[in-house]
């Protein structure tokens, strides 16, 4: 947006390169930015709330990236990821651990849980081609469903998790009582522009930052690229000898990893782990948070993540004080959130090339 | 491999292929049974009472969903949207205080309206994602939540100026509430202005019904006789709805005679049922049509029907206007059953039943009739009203039975879609080779 004012490159030309969406939305934070600051409110507030939850939604937007780039469109299944994460730190709560070391065993207990479960996913995907993203819906709304049922008759013992009458767990387990509440975000956390500036989240932030890394690399190894080789064009990636639906396994297999782990990086960062029917709409705003970054239905790039995912979060941030203070008592950031999130994925799925039936 | 082998696998035993077509159905059928089983608390008349009434209430709005699939637009889950706009008709009504038969029938009229613009939208975004339809008409409607909301918190007292006094809208003055009273039928309200018309007693209607299908056997059997090679009806299949029909018609008759309990199932809404057959006589009719014709070739295949001088584009746009606007009148005979406008949360789950209903019905996302809309309403609701009995009597929490219902009405979308899509690649696999 710097080259605006140079007339050499023509304002489509950057509008083209940057993403229609990218800019509208981002434009439109900053805006919201402008007029909260205006009407008084603490940008540094805002600022530190954004980077806070953009850490906490980080890597759930990050598994996008893999599925995306084997040609089986965004991970509408992502809830499959989040229950394997959720499954993960119920056990590790329920043998008792604490602090990190609660931490440590649900990410390490979540890893090969979600790798037996994506790759059973992946499978499913390969048989389904075509019409991967309606399935994908529905497989994530199933697991999340099913998982209902789980979390009602698993007999778990630990006291943090039950109800205080009656079987089953909790809607919500706080995180408090066993050391986990923030664990990661105030791990290394400092302010910058004094008292009230604004708050990294250290700990949160790189470990965001290693699964970019992760997946950047994993994408320029042979293996990534012959993932996204059968997604460009799987004919000829076929010809060339890739095995694509290898391909596609195994990247739906990081993706939901990346699911699994996103989903304890944002419990910590919340406070609180939700169960039940919590996860089941979770994967529509990571969809929209990659596509606002610049990602099409087709290609997806690891920066798209980072910027999607602080425009996404910092529009909402932003808009639900500043929507407060103009229309008391509307409920207008979350109808704007509705509007923003499903109208970016119609987008992209305009954009899709469909073939004739 | 030669050309036998193909058709031999593709004809692969009739008994599996017979499985695999039905069997989301039969886990239904299956599953209805298990719960009169295990559960004792659910009587036949309680059972039968739920079942007629939340059959009238739904079957329109399943019925909405046949036309899009044979116009090749897949399961239209942006019937929401359809529902969607015969509620801001319902809260045009309410809130200049029309009501009873009248008032309903302007809710309709004010319905078409709205529901042909919301449809002609919808319609043009399905030709822009084209092949990607289903998703997209789930994503339209989480997307027209957000503008509806917009509508009733935001711009009903912001920018339309209501009185505050008005019972239907919030007591600051900007928004209508949660709930909103529809009012009693007999006071000039909506309520049960469709149903209250005319009711029977419910052995009465099973006998209309299945005389009615009688005849419609004999009828085919006869045209048969005279013109075997026009009109080849499945011998078996005529013979069983006779002897079934029969069956019905001789318990009904003792039921009435004998005033036994299946007397007690409470009445059967005439009209509403009357609107039901409409319908279901339109989806059939309408096949027969040019525009029929124009349904069916472009959801064979878009290419051939261009070609062949169809407005591929227009004729996709028209099945879905038509379904939305059914789903609109839908919805408004759903909600005049309720009683109340539960103004943010009626339209949610319309668009994910209706859908799993006609699904369990046998349908596909390429095949649907009003066979397949009856029965699954059917099916669907008998699992609804069972599920909740069944996790009382087997694990001694209702709960249980909610979360359970969940997962069926997600895991047979999910399953039927699956299939349908795995089955279709088999096949296209099988003649590639």
């Amino acid at each position: 947006m710097v080259n605006v004012s140079k007339k050499t490159t023509g304002f489509n030309d950057i509008v083209k390169k940057i993403g229609f969406p990218t800019i509208f939305i981002g434009g439109f934070w900053i805006l919201l930015l402008i007029a909260g600051g205006a009407l008084g409110i603490s940008i540094n507030t805002l600022l530190s709330d954004t980077i806070k939850r953009a850490g906490m939604n980080g890597i759930l937007v990050l598994a996008m990236v893999p599925s995306i780039q084997s040609g089986t469109g965004p991970n509408f299944a992502l809830p499959v990821g989040i229950v394997c994460g959720l499954f993960a730190t119920v056990w590790a709560i329920e043998f008792g651990f604490t602090g990190w070391a609660w931490l440590f065993v649900s990410i390490a207990f979540s890893i090969p849980l979600s790798v037996v479960v994506g790759y059973l996913y992946g499978r499913l995907l390969n048989a389904v081609k075509g019409s991967e993203m309606t399935i994908a819906t529905y497989t994530g709304f199933s697991i999340v469903a099913a998982m209902c049922l789980a979390w009602l008759m698993i007999p778990f013992k630990s006291r943090n998790m039950g109800w205080f009458i009656g079987k089953g767990l909790r809607e919500t387990i706080q995180l408090d009582v066993i050391g986990g509440d923030k664990i990661l975000s105030e791990f290394l956390s400092f302010t910058i522009g004094g008292e009230k500036g604004i708050i990294i989240p250290t700990g949160m932030l790189l470990i965001f930052f290693l699964c970019c890394f992760i997946v950047w690399m994993y994408f320029r190894s042979k293996s990534g690229i012959a993932i996204s080789a059968g997604g460009i064009n799987p004919k000829f990636a076929k010809s060339s000898g890739i095995d694509i639906d290898k391909g596609r396994i195994k990247a739906n297999i990081l993706s939901t990893i990346m699911g699994a782990i996103g989903i304890i990086v944002y419990s910590q960062g919340y406070g609180y782990t939700q169960l039940y029917t919590a996860p089941l709409m979770m994967a529509f705003p990571a969809v929209a948070a990659v596509l606002i970054g610049g990602a099409s239905a087709q290609r997806a790039k690891v920066s798209h993540v980072i910027i999607g995912v602080i425009i996404y979060q910092g529009l909402f941030t932003t808009a639900l004080p500043v929507a407060n203070q103009l229309f008391e008592g509307t409920d207008l950031s979350e109808i704007l959130r509705m509007v923003i999130q499903n109208g970016i994925i119609l987008y992209a799925l305009t954009q899709v090339k469909g073939g004739d039936n | 491999m030669n050309n036998e082998n193909i058709s031999e696998r593709l004809n692969s035993s009739k008994v599996t292929t017979w499985l695999a077509d039905n069997i989301v159905s039969l886990i239904f059928v299956a599953f209805t049974l298990f719960g009169f089983l295990v559960s004792d608390g659910v009587t036949m008349n309680f059972f039968l009472t739920e079942l007629s009434s939340r059959f009238f209430r739904n079957a329109f709005l399943v019925l909405s969903l046949i036309i899009p699939v044979v116009a090749g637009l897949g399961l239209n889950f942006g019937i929401v949207v359809g529902a969607m706009a015969g509620q801001v008709a319902i809260a045009i009504v309410l809130y200049f205080g029309w009501g009873g038969l009248n008032g309903l029938l302007l809710t309709m009229l004010i319905a078409l309206p709205i529901a042909t613009l919301f449809g002609y939208l919808t319609g043009i975004l399905y030709n822009k994602t084209r092949g990607q339809e289903m998703i997209a008409s789930l994503m339209v409607g989480y997307f027209a939540k957000g503008i509806y909301q917009f509508l009733f918190l935001f711009v009903v007292g912001v920018i339309i100026k209501v009185p505050k006094t008005h019972p239907m809208i919030k007591p600051d003055g900007v928004g209508v509430r949660m709930t909103v009273d529809m009012g009693a039928y007999d006071k000039g309200g909506l309520k049960y202005a469709l149903d209250k018309i005319w009711e029977i007693p419910f052995m009465w209607a099973i006998l209309a019904i299945f005389a009615a299908i009688l005849l419609l056997q004999l009828w085919k059997l006869i045209r048969n006789k005279k013109n075997p090679v026009l009109y080849r009806y499945n011998k078996t299949m005529t013979v069983i709805n006779i002897i079934l029909s029969l069956v019905m018609i001789a318990v009904s008759i003792q039921a009435i005679t004998t005033e036994s309990s299946l007397m007690m199932v409470r009445k059967v809404p005439v009209f509403t049922g009357l609107l039901i057959v409409a319908l279901c006589i339109f989806n059939e009719l309408i096949l027969k049509t040019k525009l029929g014709q124009d349904f069916r070739s472009v959801g064979q295949s878009q290419h051939i029907a261009e070609v062949s001088g169809i407005n591929v584009d227009k004729t996709r746009i028209i099945a879905t206007i038509m379904s939305t606007v059914f789903a609109a009148w839908g919805q408004i005979m759903y909600l005049q059953n309720m009683g109340t406008l539960n103004t943010y949360g009626a339209h949610t789950q319309i668009g994910m039943f209706s859908v799993a209903s006609l699904l369990v019905g046998g349908a596909s996302t390429q095949k649907a009739g009003v066979k397949h809309a009856i029965l699954g309403t059917l099916l669907f609701n008998s699992m609804f009203i069972m599920s909740p009995e069944i996790g009382l009597s087997l694990f001694g929490n209702a709960l249980l039975g909610e979360y359970f219902r969940t997962f069926m009405v997600y895991g047979v979308i999910g399953l039927a879609l699956g299939l349908h899509v795995w089955r279709t690649n088999k096949k296209g696999k099988a003649t590639l080779n």
